[in-house]
């Protein structure tokens, strides 16, 4: 079972590293570009911000809705510290420094919401953690002189690399590619450890993993700081994306967002974020050609209710259900 | 269990179907124009979006979508007023629905966002929508970025000397919003009252504040001789709603937002202390020019049975004003868009057109609308409130007259600079 995930995992990742390719011997070469960087590329972006939400859910039974705050820290860190930002709040620092501070940052804000809500579980840790992100969406839309509140700060271009621009749609997608491909070898590495497995011991029976001798709370703010470690790249990478940052990135409706990438895309396996935030993306591009554009929002709502009903474990749990259908009625 | 089995495979063949669909890419047509909007259909100002969206339809059925022999193409995109949505709609416009010119966004953080986008293209053009915040031309403008619409800052010309001059008030309370927008509109107005003399005591509250009374009984104890309330959507009604409550008595000076048909068709006990109100603004409900009368009769007999409004919002009047320099341009060039748009981008640039309100309008070096303002005062006619405009101050450019080095030197508007610069320096 796990080699055939290996072999499936591999054979995603060979697609979407093939995608840009494949698109453009299909499509006109500007609606490739588009779909390279603006559906393929925004998608793996956001499904490493679900994804951190993903690893909570699967390995610790945490749902916390302050993921794409921690990813908005990261950005907000990058934005303030990076030389060339508009408007300049500290600057200085070369992208080099900038983007591990921006990560670093997103960590120990993990962390912190780990300790704060560490004693909370279910709605309450789902209500704590909504009403931290709420409270630094209110703090940074109303900051000034640190945030420029309302605003955001602007013109964060990312760094150059081999010679290109950042933001050159085939360097972007395969920058952002490669670090979804690691991040997510990292998290199903880290489950395997000993500490995954303390960690999958909470989500089945804090208790029982506590009599052993395993500090529990220790174990769940670690794991937060991980999320929030993976939530910061794509924070930085989505700042990045859209040459800035405002509070509006980090309101309610992101935040919502991730959850729904996440739930329909299925919070049974880390992959699942990234499959949820591609169908998300694809909808909320599209949706408005293919509906009266007024309402296009009824018919993103459907479909997310469709796949929602008749797969409650999301997308993912659709294979599943696909091969107990086609092989009968096997055990 | 064979029918659960097969509902189920034809839910899932269902959406099996609606992804494909999606798939399939719409092929580009080279013939028509492409038009790409932007506005805010969902979001705090979706009335506003909408109310462009039919101005903008009723002048392109009125030329019967053709320009310079070209049928135009529009494709409406909405956005719900943060940065990143508008941002991932232009690209989406530009890259994926292959437009040549984009007619938006609404408001002045997309506005931003766009104009640095629009730095990246070549070939195309962005043409602003109602997005109002000064920077988005004043400082860093982008060649792909037109305004044929005036900023926040332009829209209080001619306020402040009013209140200083004609209604001979010496200290005024400004309240205002604690964002972009609001610290545009009280730089314009501050920097005409300070020079005359006057003294101003500000009033900060963030956006979405919804208790302005202790700010009111401050304001109502002190010496200031009328409030200059600059607040926008229900944070305005708000704070109108309890200066009644509070039987506040001192005359009220208002931001362009305020003295709007959105705040006025609201009931409630503000709409008492709100006639008699001054405010300042690129339209009014009522302007004594017959091109506006035409525009205001076409507009309701369309529109009105349709969900419109009583008159056109500012947005539906900001993006016909920046609808009508597209399609002057576009008639100028013959609807010839090749060569990088560049005899198009010419043609924007030296464009001299006429706004619905029969203000005449031209570009500045920075691609920014020098246009009338209009002086208003809200006033019962016909039985219900409307915005009357009384006096108009000529080509108001961006600088307000100031020369543009001195302005920049002001530094951008914020709360710790309201632009109050006493004349003396």
């Amino acid at each position: 079972m796990r080699d055939r995930f290996a072999l499936f995992a591999l054979a995603g990742l060979a697609l979407m590293v093939a995608a840009p390719f494949l698109l453009q011997a299909v499509l006109p070469a500007n609606q490739a570009q588009f779909w390279t960087a603006n559906v393929l590329g925004r998608a793996v972006v956001f499904g490493i911000i679900a994804m951190s939400l993903t690893f909570l859910a699967t390995y610790g039974g945490f749902i916390s809705l302050a993921q794409m705050m921690i990813a908005g820290v990261a950005g907000y860190t990058v934005a303030v510290f990076v030389e060339g930002a508009v408007p300049r709040i500290v600057g200085g620092l070369g992208y080099g420094l900038a983007i591990p501070l921006g990560v670093l940052a997103a960590t120990v804000m993990g962390l912190v919401v780990g300790a704060i809500s560490v004693r909370t579980r279910d709605i309450y840790l789902l209500m704590i953690t909504l009403a931290l992100s709420m409270g630094v969406f209110r703090f940074v839309e109303t900051n000034i002189a640190w945030f420029n509140g309302y605003e955001g700060i602007r013109n964060v271009v990312g760094p150059e690399l081999f010679g290109l621009g950042f933001r050159d749609p085939w360097l972007f997608y395969y920058v952002a590619l490669g670090t979804a491909a690691l991040l997510l070898a990292g998290v199903l590495y880290l489950v395997r450890s000993p500490f995954g497995l303390v960690l999958q011991g909470i989500r089945d029976n804090p208790r029982r993993v506590a009599a052993l001798g395993y500090d529990v709370a220790l174990h769940r703010i670690a794991a937060f700081g991980v999320a929030g470690f993976i939530a910061g790249c794509g924070g930085v990478l989505a700042t990045i994306y859209n040459i800035g940052i405002s509070p509006g990135s980090i309101g309610l409706g992101a935040t919502v967002n991730v959850l729904i990438m996440s739930v329909i895309g299925g919070l049974g396996h880390p992959v699942g974020a990234f499959l949820g935030s591609l169908i998300f993306t694809v909808f909320d591009t599209f949706a408005a050609n293919l509906y009266d554009r007024d309402r296009f929002n009824t018919l993103i709502g459907a479909v997310f209710l469709i796949i929602v009903l008749v797969s409650p474990d999301g997308v993912i749990g659709i294979g599943a259900r696909l091969r107990r259908l086609l092989g009968g009625s096997k055990p | 269990m064979t029918s659960r089995i097969s509902r189920r495979s034809a839910l899932l063949g269902g959406t099996g179907l609606a992804v494909a669909g999606l798939a399939a890419p719409a092929i580009a047509q080279r013939a028509p124009i492409r038009l790409g909007g932007i506005a805010t259909l969902e979001g705090p100002f979706a009335t506003g979006g909408q109310d462009a969206y039919r101005c903008v339809q009723m002048e392109l059925d009125r030329i019967n979508s053709t320009v310079g022999g070209r049928r135009i193409e529009f494709i409406r995109e909405s956005s719900n007023a943060q940065a990143d949505v508008a941002l991932a709609r232009a690209r989406k416009l530009i890259e994926q629905d292959n437009v040549d010119i984009i007619l938006g966004p609404l408001s002045g953080a997309e506005g931003i966002a766009l104009r640095d986008y629009s730095r990246t293209l070549t070939g195309k053009t962005i043409v602003n929508g109602s997005s109002g915040a000064a920077d988005t031309t004043l400082r860093n403008p982008s060649p792909n970025f037109f305004r044929f619409s005036t900023d926040g800052t332009q829209w209080m010309a001619g306020l402040g000397n009013h209140v200083f001059r004609n209604m001979n008030i010496r200290e005024v309370a400004v309240a205002a919003g604690d964002y972009a927008f609001p610290y545009a509109q009280v730089f314009g107005f501050n920097i005409e009252y300070c020079r005359a003399g006057g003294r101003v005591q500000h009033y900060w509250a963030p956006l979405g504040t919804t208790d302005f009374s202790a700010q009111i009984a401050q304001i109502n104890r002190s010496n200031a001789g009328a409030i200059v309330v600059v607040h926008g959507g229900t944070d305005g009604l708000a704070f109108m709603t309890q200066y009644a409550q509070s039987g506040g008595t001192k005359p009220l000076i208002a931001g362009s937002i305020m003295a709007d048909q959105t705040m006025l068709s609201a009931r409630g006990p503000h709409r008492r202390v709100m006639v008699g109100m001054i405010s300042g603004g690129p339209i009014a409900d009522v302007i004594d020019d017959p091109s506006w009368r035409e525009f205001v009769e076409r507009y309701r007999r369309r529109w009105l049975n349709e969900g419109g409004f009583q008159s056109p919002s500012i947005h539906g009047v900001n993006y016909t004003t920046n609808l009508y320099g597209i399609l002057h341009a576009l008639r100028e060039v013959d609807g010839d868009l090749s060569n990088n748009q560049q005899a198009f981008q010419r043609a924007l640039a030296n464009a001299r057109i006429t706004a619905p309100t029969g203000a005449a309008v031209r570009l500045d070096h920075n691609r920014q609308a020098i246009s009338d303002i209009f002086l208003n005062r809200i006033e019962e006619r016909d039985g219900r409130a409307q915005v009357v405009a009384f006096a108009r101050a000529q080509q108001i450019n961006q600088t307000l007259g100031t020369p543009e080095a001195q302005f920049l030197a002001l530094g951008a508007p914020s709360r710790d600079n309201p632009g109050c610069v006493p004349a003396a320096s």
